[in-house]
């Protein structure tokens, strides 16, 4: 059974270029950060290496961090300018009872992250939803199309911060 | 002469009597076996997680409920904890024997209600009613404790909205020989009926390795024959001061799963039976804090809801409302299985694999 | 109701108006189509279990709308699902009801303010007769409502449109 910090310094010295650091400084859990687009070996390591064996992947979420600029639009409504758009993992090993928290962090503006469905395969419908709500673009995924919002939806990604309602849909209208 | 066949395409659509709420099944099949299952979601998506953002910590509770509506102290148990995580306050003791005690009634209703539509769906009418009338007995609990049948938003962040009744321990104490011979009787009625195993036996087998990967939890996985339990395997609140079992089937098939569901209420019984005995004396309301702030952090806490692992990711800003709420529903992930179970199986047994997974709509499309 | 039960003292001969005798056959015997969408659904199917009996007024769940005589929409209605509860409305025979039950088909519910895929009120969709408060509206409600609902079937007219 190991903790964060043992397992931070093993990845580090195992993928020395991913740019991979550890930030324990807020409660509750520590977080280590990697390359957005290097999580895909990472994970297969982490999922394979005796020591590790991470073999269920506990939760995915993808994450509005908010950390651009506000500006006003010619309507009125605030637009983030440039920021990032973040995915969470949490891993869990059955057999050695550890637990460990990742993230990656891609730039607004065209966030893509490498799709780990070959390695979990209930990342599968966790990535179409972070895909539907957020619009992250995972790289590699079978199947990468809206999961919960109708496939026509054209009015953005719904968990964004600055997202807009629509007035009508289909000649409903949306808003009370 | 050679017959030109074709694949046929099959809408099982959002109005079914059989998929247990708006879920679109889209089968593909040659003849009458089944090659390949779409399931199309997100006909109740009631953007759960864009309310969270906008409303204060205490005003996320009664949207929990809803998710998963058959539990609904459950969804709120898992939310409270994970929230105490973060602002690192400990409930007094009186407050965890009852949630406790709240929760393992949950679960032997919600279970009630999975067992008597499985039966509906397989064609039998009467263990539905008989479920029912026990589950009418539990509602009566719920409703002298905090007043509602469904929707309860019973447990607060730091403690309970209301203190328990005084008739409530007898009520209990009165319920629990009452029930145990009722499971006895469905197992009379259903478990051992000779057309039930042949409907269920050998249908819908899921291997341990897949279910892992799949993430599936809950009776899902237990039936398959690993023996994980999160009140045991990573115990939260005051589990583990009880004794209990970790039910397991032998084969992965729908008759597994929906075994271990039976086995799993004579548990919670024992578990209602220890716990009703040892309720401390206290204050529910004492640890509320009067405005919830949490410093900034993220946290992920998961509870063993009676459909599978239910987690739910906080993260917060230090202001009065989350950041983000990020909820792992078990149903959600156990639904991406059915692709692999349906596979060579007749259009009838892919009502019953839907059946023996257990989902609610309400948690799947969130 | 109770003009017909008084007439058959005379050779099994009953007098009545065709109005009231059409009323009374409609009313008795609603067939309702079986459709639960969230929490509601299941005091829905705890009002038809034993304890309070929906079978007792005549309500039998119908699988198909084109047997159905009533729908009760019980449940969040999403932007996804207003279209198909469109086509299911089309699908049943006249004379058919509608009643919506609880709180977020009458007027979207607690998603009212933030909910971008939730229809604000099923009504924005198809006509409804009868509405029933709640969240979830308790059994001895839907059961009121239902009797609302037969209340209305009585003071039907043939001659008369009412709708």
């Amino acid at each position: 059974m190991k903790n964060p910090q043992e397992i931070f310094e093993i990845l580090s010295a195992q993928f020395p270029d991913a740019n991979i650091q550890i930030d324990a400084s807020l409660p509750v859990e520590p977080i280590i950060s990697v390359n957005p687009l290097k999580i895909n070996v990472i994970s297969k390591f982490l999922a394979e290496n005796n020591e590790m064996l991470f073999d269920s992947l506990m939760n995915l979420s993808g994450v509005d961090d908010a950390n651009g600029t506000k500006t006003k639009d010619e309507d009125g409504n605030d637009v983030i300018n440039g920021g990032t758009l973040s995915v969470y993992y949490h891993l869990h090993a059955t057999k050695l009872n550890h637990k460990i928290t990742l993230k990656v962090s891609a730039p607004r503006e065209n966030p893509e992250v490498e799709s780990v469905e070959n390695i979990w395969k209930t990342a599968n419908w966790h990535e179409r939803e972070a895909f539907d709500m957020l619009g992250i673009k995972f790289l590699n995924h079978p199947d990468l199309r809206r999961i919960l919002m109708p496939y026509d939806w054209e009015a953005g990604y719904p968990l964004r911060k600055d997202y807009k309602n629509p007035e009508f849909y289909q000649g409903m209208k949306v808003t009370y | 002469m050679a017959l030109k066949t074709e694949e046929l395409v099959l809408n099982m659509g959002p109005q079914h009597p059989s998929t247990h709420g708006v879920l679109r099944l889209e089968l593909e099949l040659e003849g009458e076996v089944v090659t390949n299952v779409k399931p199309h979601l997100g006909y109740l998506h009631r953007c759960f997680e864009k309310h969270c953002e906008a409303m204060t910590y205490p005003q996320v509770i009664p949207y929990t409920d809803r998710m998963d509506y058959l539990a609904s102290m459950y969804n709120n148990f898992g939310y409270v904890v994970g929230v105490e995580k973060l602002l690192g306050i400990q409930v007094p003791e009186r407050v965890e024997y009852i949630r406790v005690i709240m929760g393992e009634l949950q679960r032997i209703a919600s279970h009630l209600v999975a067992l008597g539509t499985y039966g509906l769906d397989i064609g039998a009418f009467t263990p539905f009613l008989y479920c029912f009338i026990d589950r009418e007995k539990i509602l009566n609990l719920f409703e002298i404790t905090c007043g509602a049948r469904l929707l309860y938003n019973y447990m607060w962040v730091g403690g309970l909205s209301h203190d328990i009744h005084p008739d409530f321990v007898r009520l209990t104490k009165e319920f629990i020989p009452y029930f145990r011979p009722h499971i006895k009787e469905l197992n009379d009625l259903l478990t051992y009926n000779k057309i039930f195993i042949e409907r269920t036996v050998n249908i819908g087998v899921l291997p341990i390795d897949t279910a892992i990967n799949y993430g599936a939890s809950g009776p899902v996985l237990r039936g398959s024959g690993m023996k994980w339990d999160l009140r045991k395997n990573d115990p939260y609140s005051i589990y583990d001061r009880f004794d209990f079992d970790i039910p397991t089937g032998k084969n992965g098939d729908c008759w597994d799963r929906y075994y271990v569901r039976v086995l799993e209420m004579e548990q919670s019984l024992r578990i209602i039976e220890q716990a009703i005995d040892q309720i401390p004396d206290g204050d529910v309301q004492s640890a509320i804090p009067k405005r919830i702030k949490p410093p900034k952090g993220t946290v992920y806490s998961r509870v063993e809801n009676p459909k599978g692992e239910l987690g739910y990711f906080i993260i917060s800003d230090g202001s009065t409302s989350p950041f983000r709420v990020k909820v792992r529903a078990p149903s959600f992930v156990n639904l991406s299985v059915i692709g692999e179970m349906c596979k060579g199986h007749l259009v009838a047994d892919v009502v019953a694999i839907l059946g023996s997974i257990d989902i609610v709509l309400g948690e799947v499309d969130r | 109701m109770g003009l017909l039960d008084k007439e058959f003292t005379d050779g099994n001969i009953v007098i009545a108006k065709a109005d009231d005798i059409l009323n009374w056959a409609r009313l008795s015997s609603l067939w309702q189509l079986s459709f639960g969408l969230a929490c509601c659904a299941i005091e829905m199917m705890a009002t038809s279990a034993s304890h309070y009996d929906f079978d007792r007024f005549g309500v039998m769940p119908r699988p198909t709308p084109r047997q159905a005589d009533v729908i009760i929409i019980s449940g969040t209605v999403t932007l996804k699902m207003a279209t198909r509860i469109k086509r299911l409305y089309e699908q049943m025979p006249d004379p058919k009801y509608i009643i919506s039950m609880g709180s977020c088909s009458n007027c979207g519910g607690p998603y009212w303010e933030h909910g971008y895929h939730v229809l604000k009120g099923v009504d924005r969709v198809i006509p409804v007769d009868v509405y029933v408060p709640g969240c979830p509206p308790r059994p001895e409600a839907l059961l009121e409502g239902l009797l609302k609902l037969q209340e209305k079937i009585r003071n039907e007219s043939l001659v008369k449109k009412t709708a």
